[in-house]
């Protein structure tokens, strides 16, 4: 008997399985993306690219707590421009690339979008809810204006499916998410990390040398399939779950919940690269033994009454 | 807790090394249980979070790091009293493997204090290895009277002759392993004596394991910032064996990623 396939069609983009690396996790170099290809993801997404290259925040970056961890990586990044190569280097070996960028103004969201679209990218996946920059750098989620303005120039700019990757950090995400479909998204990625902090009662200060921080990991799970779950009732466009998948579980989790592929994160940190391959079996041995045909089918069925 | 947790410690005693390098010894019980190889990220409240190796685990409940003082953060390290305290997280990294029966470890400038936990774990285990201590002069040779303590061949290599072995550490290791036959080398300090050694073990034919830096930001394995090649040095190093060394020689000795991600040349 042959195996069940795990392929999905998302926004146009036909993945040997609806998996992927969340975007900044693991996406600094084409070797790095293409190992995590090599393990068993569908598609991998790039780090956040930029205008002009970018080195972070200082240390501490990243604190441990509770449930995940809180990052202020504060977007370091070669810049799209330096990333180009890399994703042709990917691309010479077919492997399906997402390109994730931000920026400071319109005409760098046109720009980036027509480098990296010439780069030979599959996809688009808009940052417009880092929580680690402010205003100045890049263009914040809640703001419906800069939201409508930013995903229309995309759009115009170019031809691949474009994704908008939304932050959890408002009171209603559907609303973003409908700006983001009625001007041309071709999917939405639920959710970027929630803001967060650590203090420290020895030293009594902040651990972050940022302050504030994105929260992710298990503690981010049910928060994320609660706007994917929201989204699903709202938009017509796929959506890519993220936030907080740790086993195979959490992504049929979301599946159900609507999500049509699923991003992993911070679960690499406990469970290595290995991780994508155990999801996908996983996935594979829910669908086989509940007697489904594919993904497809139980994509948001949680929904039905 | 896990060991990824920040943690506050106080520092137990400070040892000066030579004119820019001291020891900081501290108690923290994860730190106590590190592999010899593994590092910690010391954390200096409002200034960094830096990657520091062990250079003592557990001996008598107590830990340390031996630092260098190269910029900012290790500068404010160096400078730290009794009684201070600073942050750590970790440890973190794969650490040395025990293999070989006739090991040579070669340690240049403060790669040798993150050498001397692995040199005493082989002497419990009843390996009893050879040990080339290196550095530029005699006054920059770390761990010297530790490391004679416990070992009965230990070589000392400098670069200008002021003591030992007039050369480099990898020139030395030359003629060690024609006359003692060592059959693995464990390596920890500048990545062109690190290149040199690794060739030299190439030519010959003998397994070596080194110890590798790049830019460390999470240390855990996710942010990407420590990347060589396919690999992590947080999480798939800092050790590196042969067959991962051969995996990244377009890029060791040449060419490191920078805090954005960029390839910039590495120090010759
Ligand atoms: C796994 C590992 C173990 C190390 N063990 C030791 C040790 O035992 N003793 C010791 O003296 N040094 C060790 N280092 C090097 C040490 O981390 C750097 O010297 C230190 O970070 C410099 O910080 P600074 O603020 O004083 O200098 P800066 O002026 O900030 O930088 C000086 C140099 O240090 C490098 N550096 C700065 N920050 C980092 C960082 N976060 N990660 C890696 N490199 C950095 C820079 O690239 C630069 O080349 C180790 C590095 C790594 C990766
Ligand atoms: C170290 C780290 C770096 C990240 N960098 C980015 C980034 O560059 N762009 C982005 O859109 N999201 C970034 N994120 C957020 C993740 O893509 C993801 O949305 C979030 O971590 C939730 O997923 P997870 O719980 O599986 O990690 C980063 C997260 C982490 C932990
Ligand atoms: S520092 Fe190694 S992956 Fe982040």
């Amino acid at each position: 008997m042959s195996q069940l396939s795990l392929a999905v069609e998302l926004a146009g983009l036909g993945l040997r399985n609806p998996t992927m690396n969340a975007a900044g996790v693991l996406g600094m170099s084409s070797y790095q993306l293409k190992r995590l290809y090599e393990s068993g993801a569908g598609a991998v997404v790039t780090k956040s690219l930029g205008r002009q290259p970018r080195n972070g925040h200082p240390n501490p970056t990243i604190v441990f707590v509770e449930g995940g961890v809180i990052n202020s990586m504060g977007l370091p990044n070669p810049s799209a421009e330096y990333f180009r190569d890399e994703i042709k280097r990917l691309k010479a070996e077919n492997i399906p690339v997402v390109a994730s960028f931000f920026a400071a103004s319109i005409e760098d969201f046109t720009y980036l979008a027509s480098i990296l679209t010439d780069a030979g990218a599959d996809a688009l996946e808009i940052n417009c809810s880092c929580p680690n920059v402010g205003r100045e750098k890049c263009m914040l989620e809640a703001d419906r204006e800069s939201l409508e303005k930013v995903t229309k120039a995309v759009r115009e700019a170019s031809s691949l499916p474009v994704f908008v990757k939304l932050t959890p950090n408002v009171a209603n995400i559907v609303e973003g998410a409908k700006i983001a479909e009625e001007n041309g998204a071709d999917g939405i990625t639920a959710v970027n990390t929630l803001k967060a902090l650590a203090v420290d009662i020895d030293l009594r200060k902040p651990i972050l040398s940022n302050i504030i921080g994105g929260l992710s990991g298990p503690a981010l799970k049910p928060v994320a399939l609660r706007c994917v779950w929201e989204l699903f009732e709202n938009i017509e466009i796929p959506i890519i779950g993220c936030g907080g998948v740790s086993y195979w579980r959490d992504a049929v989790e979301f599946l159900l919940c609507g999500a049509s592929a699923i991003q992993i994160g911070t679960a690499l940190m406990d469970h290595g690269v290995e991780l994508f391959k155990e999801v996908n079996e996983g996935i594979r041995r829910y669908l086989e033994e509940n007697g489904f045909r594919g993904v497809k089918d139980i994509v948001g069925l949680a929904h039905e009454t | 807790m896990r060991r990824e947790v920040h943690r506050v410690v106080k520092v137990e005693e400070v040892k000066q090394e030579a004119k820019d390098v001291f020891t900081l010894y501290f108690k923290d019980n994860f730190c106590s249980s590190a592999s010899p190889g593994q590092f910690i990220m010391v954390w200096i409240p409002g200034v960094d979070e830096i990657p520091m190796s062990l250079s003592t685990i557990n001996q008598k409940g107590v830990s340390s790091i031996t630092v260098r003082s190269v910029g900012e953060a290790t500068r404010i390290l160096c400078e730290t009293k009794v009684g201070e305290k600073i942050g750590v997280r970790g440890p973190f990294g794969n650490g040395f493997t025990l293999k070989g029966s006739k090991p040579v470890l070669v340690g240049g400038g403060t790669g040798v204090p993150a050498l001397y936990p692995l040199a005493s774990k082989m002497l419990i285990s009843g390996i009893k290895p050879s040990f080339i201590l290196g550095a530029r002069n005699a006054e920059q040779l770390l761990f010297k009277d530790r490391l004679q303590e416990i070992l009965d061949d230990l070589i000392i290599s400098t670069d200008d002759g002021s003591l030992g072995f007039k050369g480099y550490a990898s020139e030395c290791l030359g003629r060690l392993i024609l006359e003692k036959k060592c059959d693995s080398i464990y390596t920890c300090g500048p990545e062109q004596m690190i290149v040199s050694i690794f060739k030299e073990a190439e030519r010959r034919n003998i397994f070596v394991q080194a110890s590798l830096e790049r830019y460390v930001k999470c240390a855990v394995g996710l942010c990407g910032s420590c990347g060589i090649g396919p690999f992590r040095v947080c999480k798939d190093g800092p050790v590196f064996d042969s067959i991962s060394l051969r995996a990244v020689m377009n890029e060791l000795g040449f060419k490191k990623m920078d805090p954005s991600g960029r390839l910039i040349p590495v120090e010759k």
